[in-house]
This record gives C-alpha cells, sequence and structure tokens, in this order.
C-alpha cells in the first residue's frame, strides 16, 4: 500500500530521515520512537508536506514523491498534525465541511465521536478561543472525516486530558473498525501501540525496529510501568513526552 | 429596474425583491422606490441631496434599508443622509452602495451618513460597498459616518468593501455618551492599483461607554491601504482596537493606532498585525483537497468574513 524507498531528509547541515526504506501494508501502523527522532518529518514525507532530499514514496504502485499535497489528499491521504493550525474567521464547521466533502451542519457524528457537542463547536471559530485539546479533536475529527485509503495521525493524544484519553482510544479503536483504508499513527501511549498491528521504531532518523506490536512491546519493555501511560515512563516517574 | 440594478441590489443589499419595512431605493441620483412605516418616516431633505430618516421612540424589530446603485458612468453625487433614532428602539438600518461602470467616465459616490441614536436604543448596522464594471472610468466611493450615541445606546456596525472600488476614503466618527457601546466590524479588501484609506475616530465621553473596533483588511496586486484607528478615552471607558491584515503580491498596508486617555479611568488597547497568509494554514487546507489558489481563496474569505 505504501512503500517508502531509501528516504533520506537533511537540513540545517543535520541527516535527520537517514536512508529510510519500508513497506507498509497492515492496516493499523503505530510510529514511537524518542523526541526528535523524525518520527514528523516522515509522515510529513509521506503527506509531501516535506520533500526528502532523496528518496521515493510509492502509494498503491504510483510514485508520488513529486505529487503536492492536495493531490496526495485527493488520492485518499489525510493528515492530522501534531500542533493543529488556527484560522482566523474560519469556523469548525467550514474546515470539516470541507473535509467531508459535504455541507456538515447537520451531521453532528464526526464530533461526537471526539467527545464535542456539535451544537457547541460547529460555529465556533477555528482561532486562539480553542483550547489546546479542543484543537487536537478537532483535528482528529476532520481526519476522520475525510476517510480515505491512508490517515496520517501525528500524536493525537497529546494534549488530550486524562478524562477524555479513554474516549479517544475508543476513537482509534473505532476507526480502525470502521474504515476501509490504513491508519498510520505517531504515539507514544501504550494503548495505541497495543492495538497496532505492527510498530516501527524510529532512533535517529532510522528505522531501529519494525515488527509484530506486541512483539516490539516486550523487546523494548514498553509495557506501562509507572504512573504515566506513555510507553517510555520510567516506575513511579511520570513523563510528559 | 433592469437586470444589471436587481443585481447590483442583491450584491449591496441582499435583496431580491422589495425589503419589507421602510425603505429608500437611490439609483441614479433619483429615489427609484420609497416606503415609510407606522414608526419609520423617510423624507427628503429640503436641499434635494439626501434623505432624512426618523425613528420613532420604542420602534423595535423594524428595518430600514437604504441601498445606493449608480450604473451610469460619469454620475457624481454628494448625498446627506441623516438618521435621528429615538429612545428604546432597537433597529437594523442597512445601507450599500454599488457603483457598475462600463463607461469610459468616473463615477462617485460620497455618502454621508450622519446616526443620532437616543437613549438605551439599539441600532445594527450593515454597509456594504462594491464595484464592478469593464470601462476605463473609476469606481469611486467615499462615505463618511457620524455616529452619536446617547446614554445607554449601543451601535453596532458591520461595513465592508470587498471587491472593485478604484479609489475610497472612509471616515468613521463616533461620540459615545455615558454607558453607550460601539461595536464596529470593517472589512476591506483591495486589489490591482487601487487604494483605501480609513480613519476610525472614536470618543469615550461618557462613563461606562465602550468601544471594540475590529478592522481587517486584504491587500492584493499593487494596492495600498493607509488604516487609522484613533480612540480616545475621557472618562472612566474600555476602548479596544485590534487592526488585522493580510498582505499579498506587492500589496502595502499602513496601520496606525493612536490612542489618548485624558481620564486615569479609561483604559484603551490597541493591537495590530499585518503579515503574509502563514504558510502552515495553506499546507492544512491542501491535506484537504484545496489547492493552493483555493486554500488563499478560503483564507480570505474567511478572515474578511
Ligand atoms: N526543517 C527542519 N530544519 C532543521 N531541523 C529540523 C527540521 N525539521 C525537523 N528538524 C529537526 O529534526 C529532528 C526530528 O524532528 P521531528 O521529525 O519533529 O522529530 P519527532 O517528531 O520524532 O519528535 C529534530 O531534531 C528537529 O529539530
Ligand atoms: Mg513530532
Amino acid at each position: 500500500m505504501l512503500e517508502l524507498q531509501n528516504i533520506s531528509f537533511h537540513a540545517d547541515d543535520k541527516d535527520i530521515l537517514k536512508d529510510i526504506s519500508l513497506k507498509i501494508d497492515d492496516k493499523f501502523v503505530a510510529i514511537t520512537g524518542p523526541n526528535g527522532s523524525g518520527k514528523s518529518t516522515l509522515l510529513k514525507v509521506i503527506m509531501g508536506i516535506i520533500t526528502p532530499t532523496s528518496g521515493k514514496v510509492i502509494f498503491d504502485g504510483q510514485d508520488i514523491t513529486d505529487l503536492p499535497v492536495n493531490e496526495r489528499a485527493n488520492l485518499g491521504m489525510s493528515f492530522a498534525f501534531q500542533q493543529p493550525v488556527r484560522f482566523k474567521g474560519l469556523k469548525v464547521k467550514d474546515l470539516l465541511s470541507i473535509a467531508a466533502g459535504k455541507d456538515v451542519s447537520k451531521d453532528c457524528s464526526y464530533l461526537r465521536s471526539v467527545g464535542l457537542c456539535p451544537r457547541d463547536y460547529l460555529n465556533r471559530e477555528i482561532n486562539d478561543t480553542l483550547s489546546g485539546g479542543e484543537m487536537k479533536r478537532i483535528e482528529i475529527a476532520m481526519a476522520a472525516a475525510r476517510g480515505g485509503k491512508l490517515s496520517l495521525f501525528d500524536e493525537p493524544e497529546a494534549g488530550i486530558d486524562l478524562w477524555s484519553f479513554q474516549s479517544l482510544i475508543e476513537v482509534f479503536e473505532n476507526l480502525r473498525n470502521i474504515t476501509n483504508g490504513n491508519i498510520l499513527i505517531i504515539s507514544h501511549q501504550e494503548r495505541i501501540l497495543e492495538i497496532a498491528d505492527k510498530i516501527i521504531y524510529l532512533k535517529d532518523g532510522m528505522v531501529d525496529r519494525y515488527d509484530e506490536s506486541a512483539k516490539i512491546m516486550d523487546d523494548l519493555n514498553m509495557r506501562r510501568r509507572g504512573g504515566c501511560d506513555c510507553a517510555y515512563g520510567q516506575k513511579g516517574v511520570s513523563c510528559n513526552g | 429596474m433592469d437586470e444589471l440594478e436587481k443585481r447590483m441590489l442583491k450584491e449591496v443589499a441582499e435583496l431580491d425583491s422589495l425589503p419589507v419595512g421602510a425603505f429608500n431605493i437611490r439609483s441614479n441620483g433619483a429615489s427609484e422606490a420609497r416606503n415609510s412605516t407606522a414608526n419609520i418616516q423617510i423624507e427628503s431633505r429640503e436641499s434635494g441631496d439626501g434623505i432624512n430618516v426618523y425613528f420613532k421612540d420604542g420602534t423595535k424589530n423594524e428595518s430600514c434599508h437604504i441601498p445606493v446603485i449608480i450604473s451610469k458612468t460619469g454620475h457624481k453625487e454628494c448625498v446627506y443622509n441623516d438618521f435621528f433614532v429615538g429612545s428604546d428602539c432597537d433597529v437594523v438600518i442597512v445601507a450599500g452602495c454599488g457603483i457598475s461602470n462600463c463607461g469610459g467616465h468616473d463615477s462617485q459616490h460620497d455618502g454621508i451618513h450622519t446616526f443620532h441614536i437616543g437613549k438605551n436604543s439599539k441600532v445594527k448596522y450593515i454597509e456594504k460597498h462594491y464595484g464592478e464594471g469593464t470601462g476605463t472610468g473609476k469606481r469611486l466611493m467615499n462615505p463618511t459616518t457620524v455616529v452619536y450615541l446617547e446614554e445607554g445606546a449601543t451601535m453596532d456596525m458591520d461595513t465592508s468593501q470587498i471587491a472593485g472600488i478604484n479609489d475610497t476614503y472612509r471616515i468613521t466618527k463616533a461620540e459615545l455618551g455615558a454607558n453607550a457601546t460601539l461595536i464596529m466590524h470593517d472589512k476591506i479588501l483591495t486589489n490591482f492599483d487601487q487604494t483605501a484609506k480609513a480613519e476610525i475616530t472614536v470618543d469615550l465621553n461618557g462613563d461606562g461607554s465602550v468601544c471594540d473596533i475590529v478592522s481587517r483588511g486584504v491587500a492584493k496586486g499593487e494596492s495600498e491601504q493607509d488604516v487609522i484607528i484613533d480612540i480616545s478615552g475621557n472618562a472612566r471607558c474600555k476602548g479596544h482596537a485590534e487592526c488585522d491584515s493580510i498582505i499579498m503580491d506587492k500589496g502595502v498596508i499602513v496601520a496606525t493606532p493612536k490612542l489618548k486617555a485624558t481620564c486615569v479611568d479609561a483604559s484603551l488597547i490597541h493591537e495590530a498585525a499585518i503579515g503574509k497568509i502563514a504558510g502552515e494554514q495553506i499546507t492544512k487546507l491542501m491535506t484537504l483537497g484545496l489547492n493552493e489558489q483555493e486554500a488563499e481563496q478560503k483564507i480570505i474569505e474567511g478572515f474578511l468574513r
């Protein structure tokens, strides 16, 4: 479905991605790894937001390396940003409608599925009156509304409070069940890593491990140890990664 | 009314047919249709260069439409419209001017609107300016809006100039009495070699008076905008102004904030920002399938909404 051939990205005299080659066919694949390991950069290369210094991106057999972002979107790719973008004047229903390809004024399912009441949010401007957590959920709703063949999520759990966390996991479990497409998600969350078919473990811009989820989690000792849900948490020590 | 005039009417006043309530439709310098109601009286000024509109005390949930259309090339006019709103009213006034100029002579509308708004009255004022036409003649508009707010009165203004005006010089002046409120949203888009100058002056003279001015501008092509917002706080009052602009191509925007306080209990804030469209906003919309031009258009549409 998705193939990366020798992807490298070089910027600021740094090798941020180093000769990454991967084939992704499983329905739900998670990318994890330390901060700064190149996860977001890799996801942006897949979406076309970043042009790699060298290498090729193949999607459903088609070389899309030179295809602009919107054309990739129209091939069925969607992207939820780690840091969602704000717009003065544009409303939640405007962007959701573009994402869904239809008027969502009367369709509430997208927002409800991320735990937001449509009545309260459809007419809100996507400006800085929305909190970080609200922005993240709207971002997820937009990617879900777009659906399609490949949905890319960059740390959807970051900034979501503990209360909503359980329902967020349900969102992804649900998404996994209903979508006909594939999901590629950057996450540090044990609960999300657990429901993945495979995990890509990125380190220093390289693929360190790529295997069945359970195997990687055991091998890298990622099961919950501390009071923190984060797969990197140390016993008794919470972390904010 | 011909098709062109009907279309212009829709553009500036969102009217498909004659409006309900009071109205005066001015076309190429003459009153084409007029209607007064039991509470809203429209009269021609003796000098013949505009109208006086009287709202009886307690007029509620009524509207008054006064669109102006110019379709004759070379037509130039200066019109005075005065509004006398009694006390305890709650009304909507829709003004607007459309110039269609397909000829070689400049067409111009200078409208001077003066509002006297009585105690505890609320006025919603909507004004749209629009120009079109293929001729070499310019489309010029110089609106002046003067607002006097008595105790407890509120004026909520939505003013916009979205397309097709070559040159404009917009003056807005307001004086607020005790507990009066002025809300103003001004939107302006210029393109090509158009120029727009806007001067907004507010005097907060009464204790408890409040103003909130939001000015949004987009300058495309080689157009230039010059915006001055000037607030004086002369009592225990609150004044807020936000001047937010997007420049594209070779557009130029000058934003000049001016605040003056003559009372220690005056609290005045001015925020101004100018910049191009954020690249990440375009990228985000492209991930939703829009191409770069569509994304830009959507962002501006929202910004000027
Ligand atoms: N355009 C860029 N120019 C220079 N450095 C970059 C650029 N993009 C990312 N980086 C750097 O590359 C590294 C990987 O970044 P990122 O992909 O965001 O990591 P992760 O998402 O795994 O935390 C970081 O050190 C980051 O500072
Ligand atoms: Mg990241």
